[in-house]
């Protein structure tokens, strides 16, 4: 009994740990405050502000649209790099996997700087291009390593059966090999969506002057101390916060269920 | 038959010029500028970098600084991580995967919102101001704290409880079987929980700079000084490569450390 006690009493105070600032947060976004902890009465005032903060909401845009274009193209590119590594001699997979681990060990400032050594050298320092390429290069190799399980799970006479059986080698592929991998190429994509949305320190290294981030956009705010003159961002990050927390547990139930259908079967 | 073989191979040729130009290329750039210096005459080659950083007290003082606050995070982090992720594992609830999904949450939340967030209650509780260090320390294992819980527990999860039975039949009292079965057993997550937080600890300097009103410099923060500050990118190369060997150095150190972040970023929870 008291072990029982004193278990929950570390659970929560842990999850009190973990969860009072986004707490704080979110309960001062209903009022319209400048400084945190001077209640000045509930409005939605804040939320209206940042709704019209046409900054704040090219910059939300902006966010999004880098996440899911560097998503997509590191989806599809560690996907066609896990087959063929796959498919691939012992030889040539080695080597490729061992630099594919590279930026998934390395600290986020050297591949960072990295990046910015090379793309100052050609002259592509600071563009869309060098922006992409940075998220990609985090990203994809955890798509890699996100589908590479599923192609070892799969059976390896699928795809010589749909050659006998008169398919092309494209249509092999994308028939019997993607679908197979499919479970591994999607949790490769979101994960690439997580890693972008996330990240700072690459962003801050290859973005253009002009282009800003959530991530980028706070941390200036910080910087330049008007964190707090701009209340606005408060909304936006108690919206990130529910929004994230929704999404995550819903995914997450729902992918449970289907797993344990799967295991049932 | 050989030639579709190839046709399927042929796919990571893509990947491998993506690999060699955007990762093998920039870190052999990395050491060359690392042993390079710029004179009026040009690049040449040179020690100096290297000489400088081991010379330079301020830059010895950082990387201890760095060292010592990484350390103490990861501590802390395991210190509040184990006894949770071992509750967890062990817990007879039928939704214990529910409750580990509450735990590990944040890191799906942009962490530069999330570090603001914590910034604004320590500062509502008047810890900012003049604790840099104390808030330094909170922020990092408040960001790093899911990469510690979800490994351990991955670990703890995985015990077999017939280990556990057969010590206390043999006679091992709590403490013998947690000490001598339960802890040797957790190993691997104890030491990928600490390759999770450790480095990160020593180079994530969005959550010194947030949380020390930009007071501290860590490893992390110097690098980016030397690149966007002080414009001299041979000695942040430099840097960089005493930082690639202090990763590598512990990479040997602890072992078996592959696959970790990626087990603990949690390909398998989306």
């Amino acid at each position: 009994m008291v072990k029982k006690i004193l278990s929950v009493a570390a659970c929560v105070l842990v999850l009190l740990f973990i969860y009072s600032p986004i707490l704080l947060l979110v309960v001062y976004s209903f009022t319209e405050a400048t400084v945190i902890g001077q209640w000045t009465g509930f409005s939605f005032g804040l939320y209206g502000d940042l709704f019209r903060d046409s900054d704040i909401m090219g910059i939300l845009f902006n966010t999004i649209w880098l996440a899911l274009v560097a998503a997509v193209l590191s989806t599809i590119l560690g996907t066609a790099g896990a087959i063929g590594i796959f498919y691939s001699r012992r030889k040539v997979a080695k080597p490729l996997q061992a630099v594919s681990q590279i930026p998934v060990i390395n600290a986020e400032i050297v591949t960072a700087i990295a990046l910015a050594l090379l793309f100052s050298m050609v002259m592509l320092y600071r563009t869309y291009f060098s922006l992409i390429i940075g998220h990609m290069v985090l990203c994809t190799p955890f798509v890699v390593l996100s589908v590479m399980p599923k192609l070892k799970q799969m059976d390896p006479n699928m795809y010589e059966a749909a050659l006998d059986l008169g398919a092309s080698p494209r249509q092999a592929l994308f028939k019997v090999v993607i679908p197979q991998a499919f479970t591994g190429i999607l949790s490769g994509f979101m994960l690439s969506i997580t890693l972008s949305l996330d990240d700072y320190i690459v962003t801050a290294f290859t973005k253009p002057e002009t282009f800003d981030t959530i991530s980028t956009y706070v941390y200036n705010a910080v910087k330049n101390g008007t964190n707090s003159s701009t209340p606005a961002l408060r909304a936006l990050s108690a919206l990130i916060f529910v929004v994230m927390i929704a999404a995550v547990l819903l995914l997450n139930l729902r992918a449970r269920k289907h797993t344990k259908k799967e295991g049932a079967r | 038959m050989t030639s579709l073989r190839f046709s399927r191979k042929q796919l990571c040729i893509p990947y491998a010029l993506f690999l060699i130009l955007f990762v093998v290329i920039p870190m052999l750039m990395i050491l060359f500028y690392a042993f390079t210096v710029s004179t009026p005459d040009g690049i040449r080659f040179s020690f100096s970098n290297l000489v400088n950083f081991f010379t330079s007290e301020a830059k010895l003082s950082t990387l201890l600084m760095s060292f010592t606050i990484a350390i103490i995070s990861t501590a802390v982090c395991l210190v509040i991580a184990y006894p949770i992720a071992y509750i967890l594992a062990r817990s007879k609830l039928k939704k214990k995967q529910v409750l580990l999904m509450i735990f590990i949450l944040p890191m799906w939340i942009n962490f530069v919102l999330r570090i603001t967030a914590l910034r604004e209650l320590l500062n509502a509780i008047g810890l900012l101001e003049s604790h840099n260090y104390l808030c330094t320390i909170i922020g990092m294992v408040y960001d790093f704290l899911p990469f510690m819980i979800l490994p351990l527990y991955t670990s703890l999860e995985k015990l077999d409880n017939s280990y556990l039975e057969a010590a206390a039949d043999l006679g091992g009292n709590k403490f013998n079987v947690f000490t001598k079965i339960t802890f040797p057993l957790s190993m691997p997550g104890v030491i990928s929980g600490i390759t999770m937080v450790f480095m990160p600890s020593m180079t994530n300097y969005v959550v010194s700079d947030t949380l020390s009103n930009f007071n501290i410099t860590i490893l992390g923060k110097q690098i980016d000084q030397y690149f966007t500050t002080y414009y001299d990118w041979h000695m942040g190369s430099m840097i960089s490569i005493i930082l690639l060997v202090i990763i590598f150095l512990s990479m040997l150190l602890t072992g078996g450390f592959k696959d970790s972040k990626n087990d603990a970023r949690g390909a398998n929870l989306w």
